[in-house]
């Protein structure tokens, strides 16, 4: 029977990469200066593993690579190494280089050889620097024993096993057969300790035995059957006497004992137990199958609450066929909403996923920007949409780096200023409502607002004088283009990032804020819909149409009052909400409902915020609020300015989602908004 | 036919020993860690244990003492799967009641003549 060991390769890639995170994460935690035992430990068994596995699965490469690794590291264990930052240094890009040889594997590709046998050489240096032995000293059981030559006549073997043979599980009848599978063998039993049978303890060994083994047989094959019992058993192998080969040329073989060094003292208590618990069991799906069941459950949202329009219209039943409609439409519902749940919950994961890469990007950022940086996360539980979890990642790279960069400031500056010289950049996250609010905060300088200003007038951003307020300012830095960095590091300063931030944050359907304070650091606050398959939706009406507007991206709702509306540069409408002014949109004109238009005094006007500008829109009627399986546009139709998708409705009826961040952008960016909204976004009841 | 559990937190060397095992004829169970294996031990009964050394929350070793100290276990052959370069971890297993052990790596074929041998 064979097996091919290539089905197990993608499992051990994968394996692998996980273990080489959770070494790269223990390293930077020794690097922090802690000294954990259990921290070494998991990096050593996560090098061991793959070593192992390496090994096993025929890549040789990367087994012998991550033995020298695995050495040093036992060095370190066994307290022979002291761990310093270069030895650190080393480990870390052994991580980078074992990652990039799984990959190239996993491809295909080749590696970078040499980079990973100057690697190579680093780790020997760093091995023979450190300790005595070479790190191919382990080598030990391939080397031959010095009596391996085999002898032609064959062998004289006491086999005096202990009493409590029997307990390691091993059998003197299994060692009996397999010798006998190698040559003839006489068998001469020794009962002369044997008990009497009353006295005898059957969980006990007794007896003995002489065995003349004879035939071509190599003292090795020999030691491989008792290996397994040295030291629980008196054993004398000796060559028989041959013509051409004298008995005393040979000395009385002794039992290997080489390696047979005292149990070391291995404290191996369980290292990063916690993390291992936390990830629990779990099962590969692929994301298309749980995508088809979570749009099959949208599907059933919308027929359960088609259903309970229906059970709320039915007339004409009986008093108890009422109420057992009633309670099974009830009972529908509240499974539906559970299943809804349950399955969402199965696409989230905690956001350790995008945080784990911070620890070594801050790490190597500011080592090279000569900066002292403590990297603090909290929330790393909290749970989010996978697609969301990944579309965020770059964002947040972004700001990390330019908390380091601009935010941080160079050790003696914070000296001289009194801080800590030690900044600390901070990563959070937490729910709040259906929202999930990141917040990247750092202890550094803040944004600086003068030079903000300035740099904003030489580019013709801002007018030459006059006050400007502090929003405006903040809202400088997310201007594409817009970049205070004096010189242009290949860190960050290309003034390419802020205004892609946002706009990839807002693709999310969330948003971002700052606050600054001068001296004292930034914080950006991130806040993202935990997932992009359900909104909360306020549903309004617009002539004989329903739309829905986002419940976030609402600031209140109002009655029109007619004083308050004014004509600016005699074509756009704007109203007067409290001491400012905003654009109205009349979605009628906007969409061309047909129908009179509106008379504004009888409409409502939502105001809806986006892109930190406000806007009213016009609508004649505030219906429900609803959770809404949000449909793509733009896969089962095309996209549609001011339109972000659609969904079905309880009585079957297809509804607009609103953009208000679109909607906002037309309505300030052009004066004419009407006629920018190209074509008519209406559905037919 | 014989059963054996089969101990390791890695994945893939635990897939390679079960399929191999099983494609042999044996009846496999696997558990991923000395605790998981020490747990399933109790409830059920075995010919032979198969365990990696290095694992968290308990490794082989222990594993293998808690084992000897089972009644049900006394007498059980218990193999460690252990690297080259771990002598000492074959005589620690050995101090814990271990049979004996494979060497990393082994490779299928290997394997079961391994497993033949103790279960004849």
């Amino acid at each position: 029977m064979t097996v091919d060991v290539s089905q197990f390769h993608q499992v051990f890639f994968e394996e692998s990469l996980e273990h080489l995170a959770n070494m790269e994460s223990a390293l930077l935690q020794l690097e922090g200066g802690g000294n954990d035992p259990e921290v070494v430990n998991v990096i050593f068994r996560g090098a061991h593993s793959i070593k192992g596995g390496g090994a096993t699965f025929g890549f040789q490469a990367v087994a012998e690579f991550t033995h020298l690794v695995e050495t040093l590291l036992e060095r370190i264990r066994s307290g022979k190494t002291a761990i310093s930052p270069e030895i650190i240094a080393v480990l870390l890009e052994s991580v980078d280089a074992l990652r990039d040889m799984i990959g190239a594997l996993q491809t295909g590709a080749d590696g970078d050889a040499t980079r990973n046998a100057a690697l190579q050489r680093q780790l020997a240096e760093v091995l023979a620097g450190a300790g005595e032995t070479s790190p191919h000293a382990s080598n030990e059981a391939r080397a031959a024993p010095p009596t391996a030559c085999p002898v032609d006549a064959g062998w004289r073997i006491q086999f005096r096993p202990h009493r409590h043979f029997f307990r390691t599980g091993n059998d003197p009848y299994r060692i009996l057969r397999e010798l006998s599978a190698l040559g003839r063998l006489e068998v001469r039993a020794d009962i002369s300790t044997l008990p009497p049978l009353l006295e005898m303890d059957p969980e006990e060994c007794y007896l003995a035995w002489e065995l003349v083994l004879q035939g071509h047989i190599a003292r090795a094959e020999i030691d491989e059957i008792f290996a397994w019992v040295e030291g629980d058993c008196d054993l004398s192998i000796d060559p028989l006497a041959t013509p051409n080969q004298p008995a005393s040329a040979m000395t009385t073989a002794e039992v290997r004992h080489s390696d047979d060094k005292p149990a070391s003292q291995v404290a191996e208590r369980r290292a990063g137990q916690e993390r291992r618990q936390a990830e629990g069991e779990s099962i590969r799906v692929s994301i298309e199958k749980i995508d088809t069941i979570i749009n099959m459950v949208g599907e059933l949202v919308i027929t359960q609450s088609m259903l309970s329009q229906v059970g709320a219209a039915v007339h004409g039943l009986n008093d108890a066929a009422m109420e057992c409609l009633r309670d099974g439409l009830a009972q529908l519902e509240r499974n539906t909403r559970e299943l809804q749940e349950g399955v969402m919950r199965i696409r989230m994961l905690p956001i350790s996923f995008a945080f784990s890469r911070f620890p070594r990007l801050v790490h190597d950022l500011s080592s090279k920007l000569g900066k002292k940086v403590e990297l603090k996360l909290s929330g790393e539980q909290t749970e989010l949409d996978k697609t969301v979890m990944e579309k965020i990642g770059d964002p947040l790279v972004h700001l990390v780096r330019n908390a380091l960069d601009h935010g941080i400031e160079a050790p003696d500056v914070r000296r001289a200023q009194g801080k800590p010289e030690v900044g600390e950049i901070h990563l959070d996250a937490y729910h709040q409502g259906g929202n999930i609010v990141i917040e990247v905060s750092d202890d550094g300088a803040g944004l600086n607002r003068e030079r903000i200003v300035a740099k904003a007038r030489e580019r013709g951003l801002l007018p030459a004088d006059g006050e400007i307020d502090e929003e405006r300012i903040i809202d400088l830095i997310f201007d594409p283009g817009f970049s205070t960095a004096e010189t242009v590091s290949d860190v960050s300063g290309r003034g390419v990032g802020m205004d892609v931030v946002r706009r990839n944050i807002r693709d999310l359907g969330g948003n971002v804020e700052v606050t600054s304070e001068s001296g004292r650091g930034s914080r950006f606050t991130i806040r993202l819909p935990l997932t992009l398959a359900i909104l909360d939706g306020q549903l309004v009406r617009v002539g004989n149409q329903v739309y829905i507007t986002p419940l976030v991206s609402i600031v209140e709702s109002l009655q029109v009052r007619r004083e308050r509306v004014n004509v600016v540069a005699g074509r756009a409408e704007v109203y007067r909400l409290r001491d400012e002014y905003i654009p109205i949109m009349d979605l009628r004109k906007v969409f061309g409902i047909n129908g009179a238009v509106s008379n504004l005094a009888e409409s409502l006007l939502v105001v809806v915020e986006g892109d930190g500008k406000k806007v009213g829109l016009v609508v004649d009627d505030l219906l429900g609020q609803q959770q809404v399986v949000i449909k793509s546009l733009e896969s089962n139709f095309k996209p549609v300015q001011g339109i972000s998708g659609a969904t079905i409705l309880g009585d079957g009826m297809v509804a607009l989602i609103l953009d208000a961040g679109q909607l906002v952008n037309t309505a300030c960016g052009n004066s004419a908004y009407a006629g920018s909204l190209s074509g008519k976004a209406t559905v037919a009841a | 036919m014989a059963t054996i559990l089969a101990v390791d937190d890695s994945a893939s060397m635990r897939q390679m020993v079960v399929m191999t095992l099983k494609g042999a004829g044996y009846d496999v169970v696997e558990a991923v860690d000395g605790a998981a294996a020490l747990q399933i031990a109790k409830s059920k009964s075995f010919n032979l244990v198969l365990t990696d050394v290095n694992m968290p929350k308990m490794d082989g070793i222990t594993l293998t003492r808690e084992l000897r100290a089972l009644p049900a276990y006394k007498f059980t052959p218990i193999l460690t799967l252990t690297t080259e370069s771990a002598a000492e971890k074959k005589q620690e297993g050995k101090a814990a009641g271990a049979t004996g052990w494979i060497v990393k790596p082994f490779n299928p074929e290997q394997l079961i003549s391994t497993v033949k041998r103790v279960l004849g």
